[in-house]
């Protein structure tokens, strides 16, 4: 198998956060801590706003893994970045490293104490027995173990993100692309309702009173 | 003499430039299972024997097509 990636076309992202409460559902999430979030940029500029979802990418050469002093991490047959919580230090370098944000520490301590790293973990797990409670309590579900996608890909509603087989992923995007169109032609009344009955109809005058 | 000295040099230095092992064999250092082997909780779907890769694989990869709506809107 290829390597499990996610794609979220910003096209097709509404900013609905629907991800985003599936995710701190899903793996129950400690507050403070979003794993995934809806970035959003041109912010009500009009045909201009673009949205993405983002979470840990899954780095085929991850700057986390590269940095952590500890050696936490790890890449599974399936190419997702995990990390064991049990040697985690919670120094942040990794927060440092990630140029996606990704890395997130639970500050629910005194004085801002700053726990171990919490991340998107593509709803794999960790290094605990498969779907067991140890696993759930420290990473969240194990969704690829039970023959599921990601609770924040199968969860969006206008399929903007993607999870899986990169190269299956990719196809699907890459489709999708070709019979959309590029730029402008993907944007607008027309694409979004169809095309008008009376293109040369315009509004009534105004009255003035 | 000196080209000896001149090997070990650029031997040192290119062992500055490699890069410690990142594959996933230290995903069983860690004790990780492995995805197809399946999860001990109520929730696994159907489709597929747990501990058996090539169905596990084939059952994601149609699992991932139900995020194509060209698949879904076609029925195919």
């Amino acid at each position: 198998m290829a390597r499990m990636k996610f794609i979220c076309d910003a096209e097709r992202c509404i900013e609905c956060n629907a991800c985003v409460t599936a995710c701190k559902n899903e793996n129950e999430v400690p507050w403070g801590v979003n794993r995934r979030r809806v970035v959003t940029i041109n912010d009500g500029l009009v045909g201009q706003e673009k949205s993405i979802s983002v979470a840990c990418m899954h780095c085929s050469d991850a700057p986390c893994m590269a940095v952590c002093p500890v050696d936490c991490f790890y890449r599974t047959d399936e190419g997702v970045v995990l990390h064991d919580k049990d040697i985690c230090i919670g120094c942040g370098y990794c927060s440092y490293a990630c140029p996606f944000g990704a890395p997130q520490f639970p500050s629910n301590g005194a004085f801002g104490l700053r726990g171990k790293m919490d991340k998107c973990t593509f709803c794999a797990g960790g290094p605990e027995e498969n779907g067991s409670k140890a696993e759930f309590e420290k990473y969240g579900r194990n969704r690829l173990s039970e023959g599921k996608l990601p609770a924040c890909a199968e969860m969006c509603s206008t399929k903007a993100l993607l999870g899986g087989d990169g190269d299956v992923v990719a196809d699907i995007f890459r489709e999708r692309v070709v019979h959309r169109g590029k730029g402008s032609e993907v944007w607008g009344w027309g694409t979004a309702y169809g095309k008008l009955p009376n293109p040369k109809a315009k509004p009534a005058p105004e009255k003035k009173s | 003499m000196m080209r000896a000295l001149l090997m070990s040099a650029l031997m040192l230095a290119l062992f500055g430039c490699g890069e410690k092992i990142q594959s996933q064999t230290n995903a069983r250092d860690a004790g990780d299972q492995q995805a197809y082997l399946g999860a001990h909780d109520p929730f696994v779907t159907k489709g597929w024997t747990a501990g058996n890769k090539a169905e596990w694989e084939k059952h994601m990869r149609a699992r991932t097509q139900t995020q194509n709506e060209s698949v879904r809107i076609n029925g195919i």
